[in-house]
């Protein structure tokens, strides 16, 4: 049995590792915040401007997870409900217009949910197994042994697991990461416990 | 020119969400792709949609691109020259 080492929440301007408050943000507006919580963060990455908001709350939750990181067998677990809806209709809105009609490529790259997984992958030289699942809820019964087993069976030495909410501002983050040692055991209960909070 | 050239580095940092650069930071004949701003191809098809979108200019061939992309300088003579709004 793996255990979980770490859990993240991002929310309601606030991020909470491993239940405590570790930062709080000014704005009540995600981009203000998003971008408040990347300057806390002291990160110098440009190409963070230039996400959507699902790859921000992503990119910022596996950040903070992924501080002082050196692995690089780590696998990426994402899920969400509401898959890229929150680009899709900005994107929509760009080219309902026939007489104005101007989609942009910048946004329409991130019309498919699994860039976040691709934005995260790049920024920590990630080149592992991944999977972005779409359901109503987080799937632990599921993820759970699928997380044993690519550790197990040595696909991955450590799985970072995300449920990520995003549309139309209203977001929600919690992030685990898996690996041999930790502080929680890697079971149903404990990943129910850390979705929800 | 000066003016169209101050307009378009405003345009570009709008559209390509540069967050951390402001027009005075942009040089009139700085590299836009590569070592100068480090622009990608997504924004090379952002800038093609700018020039359509702001200056009513298709660009046919989008090989025209690399040299009309090279710097402010560049861009800003090739929409001076070809712009029809």
């Amino acid at each position: 049995m793996q255990k979980i080492s770490q859990y993240i929440a991002i929310r309601d301007n606030r991020v909470l590792w491993n239940d405590n408050v570790v930062f709080e943000g000014q704005s009540s507006d995600f981009k203000d915040f998003a971008k408040e919580l990347y300057q806390h963060l002291e990160i110098n990455y440009p190409k963070f401007y230039k996400m959507d908001n699902l790859c921000k709350l992503a990119f910022l939750a596996s950040e903070i997870a992924l501080t002082n990181n050196e692995e690089e067998d780590i696998a990426l677990l994402f899920c969400n409900k509401e898959g890229s809806l929150d680009s899709d209709l900005q994107h929509q809105k760009l080219i309902s217009n026939i007489d104005n009609f101007y989609p942009s490529p910048a946004l329409f790259v991130y019309t498919l949910p699994n860039i976040s997984i691709g934005e995260v992958s790049i920024r920590h030289q990630l080149k592992s197994e991944s999977m972005f699942l779409l359901a109503d809820r987080y799937q632990s019964e599921y993820i759970a042994p699928y997380c044993e087993l690519l550790i197990n069976s040595s696909k991955a030495n450590k799985v970072l697991c995300g449920w990520l909410k995003m549309i139309n501002g209203d977001y929600q983050a919690n992030f685990y990461l898996v690996e041999p040692e930790g502080i929680l055991e890697h079971n149903i209960e404990n990943i129910d416990q850390i979705i929800n909070k | 020119m000066a003016e169209l050239k101050n307009l378009l580095k405003q345009q570009i940092i709008e559209v390509l969400n540069l967050e951390d650069i402001c027009v005075a930071d942009i040089q009139d004949d700085d590299a836009l792709f590569g070592d100068g701003l480090g622009l990608d191809s997504i924004d090379a098809l952002e800038l093609i949609v700018l020039l359509d979108k702001q200056y009513g200019i298709k660009l046919a061939d989008p090989k025209q691109g690399k040299e009309i992309f090279a710097s402010i300088n560049t861009l800003a003579a090739f929409v001076e020259q070809n712009r029809t709004k």
